[in-house]
This record gives C-alpha cells, structure tokens and sequence, in this order.
C-alpha cells in the first residue's frame, strides 16, 4: 500500500510545488521578499527542506499545516516539523550556547522583527535543537 | 400638551461628569488589573487548578444575568402592553446591552488567552454551550439595537412591538444558555442539574429589574426629573415577586440536593458548614439580598420611598453577587467525588476543600465590569434621547391620577408641563 | 502536501495487521525495529494518520499498587518538563501546579479497606471536556486520546470545569525550557497525553514504563480493539472498572480491583 503513495507523492509535491511558485511569483513582493536582514546561516552542506524562496513565502502555512496533521492525526515525519527547524537553524551566542527565542539574534526572530510579527510558537515551543527523551525504557524491547 | 412624554437627553451637569470620569477611571483599573494578570499569568490570582473560575466569573455571570433581566421593564411595556412601562422602555434596551458588555469584557479579559479573541471567533464547537452562548450574546446585542432604534425614531416605530418581542423570547433563550453552562456540567454534583437554567432566568429578573431601578431613579432623579411614587410602588412590588421567584428556585435546588444521599454532603458543606459560602448564603443572600428587600418592596411604608427601594435594590444586587459567588466559588470548593464511599487523599487535593481568596486585580476586573456598562449607559443618555422628561404618575398612567397627585423631585420640570 | 493524508479503510488496516504480525513471527531481526512497536501493539508509520482501528488505553491493577509507590508520578514530570510540583522553582503556589498524573489514597468509610492509585485523563470515549470546548481545542483522536490543541485552546477552562476526574490542568505562568518534544505554556488547559509523542513512535507511555522498572508494574498499556494485545486479554480475564463508570464517559483508562 506504501508502493501506490511512493510513486505519486514526488508527482503530486512537484505539481504543488509547480503551482505554488507560480502563485507565488504573481504575487507582488509579499511576505519575506523584500525582508533581507542578516538571515543567520543554517547549518552547512544541506539545503532547506524547500526552496528558499518558497521558505521565505511559506513557512507559515507549512507550519500550520503540519501543526493540524501532527497534533489531530499523529502524523510524526519530521521533515516539516517545527522540531526540526531547530535542528539547522539553531544560531549560537557568543557564550558558544544556542541562542533561545528570546534572543534578536534567534533564526526565528531576524526577519520577524523587521516584518513586525510576533508569533507565540516559542512560549510553548523549544527554541533550541535537542529533544532525547527524558524517559527512556532501560529494556528496549518492552 | 399635558400627558405626551418627551425624551430628553441628559442636560450637561459637573455631577454627571464627575461621574463619568469615575466610570471611566474604574473601567481602567479595571483593564490594567487585566493586563496584570494576562502578563503574570494567572498565579498571582486566587485561582488554582481546583477553583479555575474566580471573582471574574462571578462578576460576569452576574452582569450577563442581570443584562438579561434589565430587559423586563421593556418587555412588560411592549411585550405585555402595559402602558405606564412604555416610557420605561429605551433605558431598558440600553441597559441591557450595557450590562452585556460589560459582563462580557470581564469575561473575556480573564481568559487565559485573551490574545486569541479571534479564534474565539472563527472556530466554533457547536456541541459547546459556550459556543452556542457566542452566538446568543452577539445576537441579542443585534436584537438590542433593532430594539433602541425602532423606540427611538419616529419612522420605525410600528416594529418596536415585534421586534420588542423578539428581544423577550431571545433573551429567555440567552439565559437558558448561561444557566446550562453550569446544568451540563455532569461530572460536578453542585452544578449538574436542569433547574440551573429556570433559576438563572428566575434570577435575571430579579438582579436586572434591581439594577434598573437603580440607574433609572438615578438619572432621573439626578437630573431633577420627576418621578412618580406610584409607578416606583409599582416596580418595586414586581422587584419584590421576582427576588421570591429566585429565592423559591434556589430553594427547590437545595431541597433536591439533601434529599438525595449523593448530594446530602454538598448541601452540609454549604448550607452548615461551609465559612465563607455559609455565610455568604444565609446572610448575604437569603437574608440581606432576599428577606429584607423583600419588606422594602411590599410595605407600604418603605415601598414609595425612593430612598428605601433603592436600598432595596442595592442589597438585591450584592445579595446576588453573593448567591453567585456561593454557586460559582462555593461549587467549586467542594471536593469532586471521585469515588464514592472513599476517604480520598492525594498531591492534588483530592478529597479536601479547595482554598480560594479573591485577589485585588480579580476584584477591580470585577468591578470595572459594572463601571464599563455604567459608561455605555451615562454615553447612551447623554447622546441619545432615551430619558424621559417626566415619570411623574398622572403623565404615566391616567390611573395613577386619583391615587396620587403628587409626584417628587423635579417641581421645575413639572411646572413646565402642567 | 507530500503527506496526503492516507486512509485507512478497515480491510486495509486489518489486512496490514495480519502481514504486520506474520512477518513479525517469521523474521527474527525484525524484532530489531518492531520491538517496542510490537509491544505497544500495532505499529504506525510515523506518516499514517491514527485511525479508529486502534483504541490506545491503560489497565491499572490497584491492587498491585502500592501506597507511597511514586514511579508513574515522577517519570511524567521528567518526561514531560513538569517541574513545578516537584521543584516547586516556580512563582505558583502548590495548588496553582499542573499535575497531570497524581497518587490518590483511598480509603472504604465503612470497612476501612485502603488502596492507591494513579489518576489521570482518563481519555474518555464520550469525552465531556471535548463536548464543553467552545473552539474545538479539546478533542478526541481517531485513536481515543484525548488532547487539547494548545494552538486554538483560549484559556476559558470549561474543560476542566467539565472534566469529572480533575485531570486537566491550567498553566498559571509562563514556562522556561520545555522539553523540545512537549511544548507547554502560559495561559492554556492540558493534561494527559498518554505519551502520544511516544505512542506515535511506538513506545509505551512513560507512566508505564517506569511502573514497570520502577514500580511494581501495575499498568498495562496497549491497544483495547486488538484482542491479541495483553492488555485486550487482562480486559477479558478480569472483572474491570472505571472511576465514575455511572457517567457513562467509557474511559480508556481501566482499573482493576476498585
Ligand atoms: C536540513 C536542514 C534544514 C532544515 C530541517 C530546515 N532548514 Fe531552513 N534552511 C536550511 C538552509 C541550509 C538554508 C539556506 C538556504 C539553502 O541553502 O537552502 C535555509 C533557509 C531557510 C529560510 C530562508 C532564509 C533566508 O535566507 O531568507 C527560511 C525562512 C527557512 N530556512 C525556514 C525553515 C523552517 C521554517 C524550517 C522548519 C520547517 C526549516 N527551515 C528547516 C536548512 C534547513
Ligand atoms: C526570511 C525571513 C524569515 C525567517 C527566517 C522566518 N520568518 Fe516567519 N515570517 C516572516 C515574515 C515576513 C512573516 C510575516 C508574513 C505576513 O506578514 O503575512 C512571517 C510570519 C510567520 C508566522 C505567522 C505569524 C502571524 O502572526 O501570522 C509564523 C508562525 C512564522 N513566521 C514562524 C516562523 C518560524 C517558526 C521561524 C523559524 C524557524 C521563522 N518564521 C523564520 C519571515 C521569516
Ligand atoms: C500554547 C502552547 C503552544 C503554542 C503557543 C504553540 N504550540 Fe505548537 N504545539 C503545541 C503542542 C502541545 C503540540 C503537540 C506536541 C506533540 O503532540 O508532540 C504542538 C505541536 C506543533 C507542531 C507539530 C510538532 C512539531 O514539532 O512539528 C507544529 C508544527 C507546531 N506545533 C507549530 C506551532 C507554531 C507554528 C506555533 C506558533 C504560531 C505554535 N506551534 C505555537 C503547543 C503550542
């Protein structure tokens, strides 16, 4: 049954992605566009899970999107997670520590506060890489 | 000339001002008490994960309750076609709706999120009552406002009976909802039942009517205009029917309580042995709120004095705010069984009667609640003409002629007329 | 987009379940990946949406239960970054503290019988704070864990008014390093997830795990509709119960010997 999925899901990403550029470029200089501030680099020798300027346009939907399917269906893939942004784009202090979002200098935060939103994710939300968790079943196979 | 009321608006007074700006004050401290507690979180108030619902609510409920109740005076003139209630009429609507805002400002500054009004707004779960209470509020603000302007222009005036109409039945609806919030509450035995939404309707009439009295004899009187003795016996006595018609439904409730084992425990701890909620109860409610209001409003030695009623009503109000916080807090105090027939202990305080305090910021929330409604109402009398010029009796009914001739306050104003 | 939801219809699930577990038998080093998947019942892609096939629920057996025994209790809070009770680091005062597992000590009034046991969400088939929810924050997953979504949760608190059994809590302030898989915060109802960051990863919940290395393993946890399961087994051998059964709430958390 995965077979089926695997074959048409890379077809049906490229049409959306397809779709959604072309969206994208009719719309005028919307979000992110011409909001360039030092955008601290993410971690080296990978690429984000989209094209930048889809990232740039979107990350807010995708989020949201994945927030819906992770927290009502269970649905754990973590490419879109908000977790795993973490993972790449934690920025480091001076102290040589991942900066929290409280900090101007967070990934989140550099072009958030040039566009003037302020999004709440990180009152809950970690704002650093990491996550083992805490309980851990000394017998794995429990 | 002699018997056409004219409204009036509220002539510019330092009194009236000087008022105002109170209102106006206290609706502030009112909102930055919220801000307090939104910025802190809710730990620097009495609440606490067994007492969730605090002064706020208490504040709130009674507002939305008595918002609902201050519709009567309209509805007993356009409803129920009785004549003297007619000039009544425009400050009930406009009291209404204020009272409604301001219960509902209250209550929204003590989400937890208030931030997320929005989603308030656009996501609904139609299974809630609460959801359901979203729609009857707005609506009956709708209502309210169809209502104030078929009173007040001339044009529109046929639909004021219809659309007055609407206003009665939406508001019985309105109060079925806020009552059931606490009757669908089948995991606590101090809420869980079906009275809780005829008693609360019993209640609107009694805290809306009380409040109505109050603000108009206020206005009225405060600007020199008459007012007839024998139309304030009059409400007074309805006030006095109502009071007992909530008294006799808070006492069905009980009764049913310690009839059944279950609840025998719950109605111990309130009615005996319950502090604070004990007393609240018996003195503020059944007997300051209830039984002394009660020989105001029906002696006929007390029930002309405009002194008298007024204080009748004030005890009607804080006997309310009592009879609210004894269901709201003293509800939540008693334990939830968990298991019947066990002795419970735990970290979580099952089994033990919850603590609760009401804090400063909660109170002033509380408090602005009524000032924020106050407001709507001094800004809706200034700028509109809702307020008669005279209640005096033979202006209001023709019957009140022989009775009385006199009518107090506001010699000026009557000269004119006579 | 990628992830199109996928959906199960019950032949497929059961057909998967029946390859699932063939396969299990027969290839030894799938043990390697299906271990704590098996255990926790039937694995689920981490991309498969959850479905009504399975019906996650704990059997607690309070008579196994000892009173002072605190493993459930503590394994929760580590888990889920719940410092407050235990630290007490916080500004709330004990009776402001989350506490979504808790103890309780029960006591017959006539014959004086005692027993402890834990209580927490009882996710509810019929749950009454989800019905209460005026957005929908409160909701039950097709697999019957009932959890509130903290992004449209507006902090009214009907829900823990309406919750028969105490268990939600509210969060009286804001919170500082949340553990990265269970964002919490200010301003917002929660309680329980049975571990659904955990379930959804085919582990057991950490309540349980600890009962049972820490304990003296009074909890079962596994899928009630899979008859297979230890649990559905203990559910079927066992005269069981729930708290506040006379509700008719249906909760997936069980207990035995109440
Ligand atoms: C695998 C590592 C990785 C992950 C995971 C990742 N990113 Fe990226 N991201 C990158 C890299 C590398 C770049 C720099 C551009 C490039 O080379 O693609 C980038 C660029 C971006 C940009 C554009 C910054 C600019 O220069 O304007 C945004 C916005 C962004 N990422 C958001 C996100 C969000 C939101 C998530 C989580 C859903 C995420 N990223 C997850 C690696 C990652
Ligand atoms: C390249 C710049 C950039 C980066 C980096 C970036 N954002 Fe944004 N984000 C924006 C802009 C611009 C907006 C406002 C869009 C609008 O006005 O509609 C926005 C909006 C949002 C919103 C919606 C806010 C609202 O109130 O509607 C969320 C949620 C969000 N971003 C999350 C994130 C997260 C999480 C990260 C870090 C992983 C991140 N963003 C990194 C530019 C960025
Ligand atoms: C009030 C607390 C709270 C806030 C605020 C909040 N979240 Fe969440 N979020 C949660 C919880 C709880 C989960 C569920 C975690 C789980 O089940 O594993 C979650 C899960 C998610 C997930 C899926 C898990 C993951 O790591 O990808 C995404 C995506 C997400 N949230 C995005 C957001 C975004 C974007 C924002 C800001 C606009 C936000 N959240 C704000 C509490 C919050």
């Amino acid at each position: 049954m995965t077979g089926k999925r695997g074959i048409t899901s890379p077809l049906r990403t490229a049409i959306a992605v397809v779709v959604l550029a072309l969206a994208a470029g009719a719309t005028p200089a919307a979000a992110g566009d011409d909001i360039a501030p030092d955008v601290p680099e993410a971690r080296k020798g990978e690429h984000c899970v989209k094209p930048v300027p889809y990232m740039r346009r979107n990350h807010m939907d995708m989020l949201k999107h994945k927030r819906d399917k992770t927290m009502h269906k269970g649905q754990r893939k973590k490419k879109y997670s908000l977790k795993r942004c973490m993972d790449c784009h934690a920025v480091k202090g001076d102290d040589g520590d991942f900066v929290t979002a409280k900090s101007d200098k967070h990934f989140c935060n550099v072009c958030h506060d040039t566009a003037a939103v302020n999004p709440d994710c990180f009152s809950c939300h970690a704002s650093t890489p990491g996550g083992e968790l805490k309980v851990q079943s000394k017998e794995a196979s429990r | 000339m002699t018997n056409r009321i004219r409204y009036h608006t509220i002539d510019n007074s330092p009194g009236f001002w000087a008022i105002f700006v109170l209102f106006l004050i206290l609706s502030a401290i009112g909102l930055g008490a919220a801000f307090y507690m939104e910025h802190h979180g809710h730990w620097v108030t009495g609440m606490s994960q067994n007492v969730v619902w605090g002064t706020p609510h208490v504040f709130a409920v009674f507002l939305i309750v008595a918002a609902s109740g201050a519709l009567n005076t309209a509805s007993i003139g356009s409803v129920f076609g009785r004549k003297p209630y007619k000039p009544l009429a425009p400050l009930s609507a406009l009291l209404a709706g204020a009272l409604l805002i301001g219960g509902l400002a209250v209550l929204v500054l003590d989400l937890g999120r208030p931030d997320r009004l929005v989603i308030a707004m656009t996501h609904y779960n139609f299974r809630s009552i609460f959801a359901w209470n979203i729609f009857l509020y707005t609506g009956f603000l709708v209502v309210l406002l169809a209502y104030i302007w078929t009173m007040l222009d001339r044009n529109v005036k046929a639909y004021s009976t219809p659309v007055g109409f609407i206003g009665f039945l939406w508001r019985l609806v309105l109060t079925t909802g806020t009552g059931s919030i606490f009757g669908f509450l089948v995991g606590r035995a101090a809420y869980d039942a079906a009275i809780m939404a005829p008693m609360f309707i019993a209640m609107s009439f009694s805290f809306g009517t009380a409040l109505y009295i109050l603000c108009m004899l206020a206005i009225m009187v405060g600007n020199g205009r008459p007012v007839g003795d024998e139309l304030v016996a009059r409400m007074a006595k309805l006030l006095g029917v109502f009071v007992a018609g909530s008294l006799f439904f808070v006492a069905v409730h009980h009764l049913t309580n310690i009839y059944g084992p279950e609840t025998r425990g719950l109605e111990a701890f309130l009615l005996l042995d319950g502090g604070i909620y004990t007393s609240l109860f018996w003195l503020g409610f059944v007997l300051l709120g209830s039984v002394v209001p009660m020989v105001l409003f029906f002696h006929p030695a007390t029930n002309r004095s405009f002194s008298m009623v007024s204080l009748g009503a004030v005890l009607v109000v804080l006997g309310g705010l009592a009879e609210i916080y004894v269901i709201i807090i003293g509800g939540q105090a008693v334990p939830q069984v968990l298991f019947p027939g066990y002795e419970v202990s735990s970290s979580f305080f099952d089994g033990s009667v919850a603590y609760y305090a009401p804090s400063w910021p909660e109170v002033l929330l509380g408090i602005s609640g009524f000032a924020m409604a106050f407001l709507v109402v001094a800004l809706g009398v200034k700028v509109l003409r809702f307020m008669p010029h005279s209640l005096a009796d033979p202006l209001v009914d023709a019957h009140f002629k022989g009775k009385a001739d006199k009518a107090r306050g506001g010699d000026a104003a009557q000269a004119q007329t006579a | 987009m990628t992830e199109a939801p996928h959906n199960d219809t019950p032949a497929l699930a059961d057909e998967a379940r029946r390859r699932f577990l063939k396969r299990a038998g027969l290839t030894a080093g799938f043990s390697l990946f299906a271990g704590s998947a098996l255990a926790a019942g039937l694995p689920k892609a981490l991309d498969e949406a959850t479905s009504s096939e399975r019906r996650w629920g704990i059997l607690v057996d309070a008579g196994k239960c000892p009173e002072g025994c605190t493993a459930c209790v503590d394994a929760c809070f580590e888990e889920m970054g719940i410092e407050g009770p235990r630290v007490g680091d916080n500004h709330s005062r004990p009776d402001q503290d989350s506490q979504w597992i808790r103890k309780v000590s029960l006591k017959n009034e006539d014959t004086g019988h005692a027993l402890a046991l834990p209580v927490m969400c009882q996710h509810c088939t019929y749950p009454p704070c989800v019905d209460v929810c005026p957005t929908g924050a409160s909701f039950k997953r097709a697999d019957g864990i009932v959890l509130v979504d903290r992004h449209v949760c507006i902090g009214c608190r009907y829900c823990i008014m309406a919750c028969p059994y105490k268990a939600r809590c509210f969060v009286h302030e804001a919170i500082h390093d949340q553990e990265p898989y269970m964002p919490r915060g200010k301003g917002t109802a929660e309680g329980c997830t049975m571990c659904v960051h955990r379930i959804d990863h085919g582990m057991k919940p950490a309540c349980v795990v600890a009962c049972h290395e820490e304990g003296a393993g009074a909890m079962t946890f596994g899928d009630t509709n899979d008859p297979e399961s230890a649990i559905a087994g203990k559910l079927r051998d066992n005269t069981t119960s729930a708290i506040r059964a006379d509700l008719g709430t249906e909760p997936g958390i069980r207990y035995m010997g109440i």
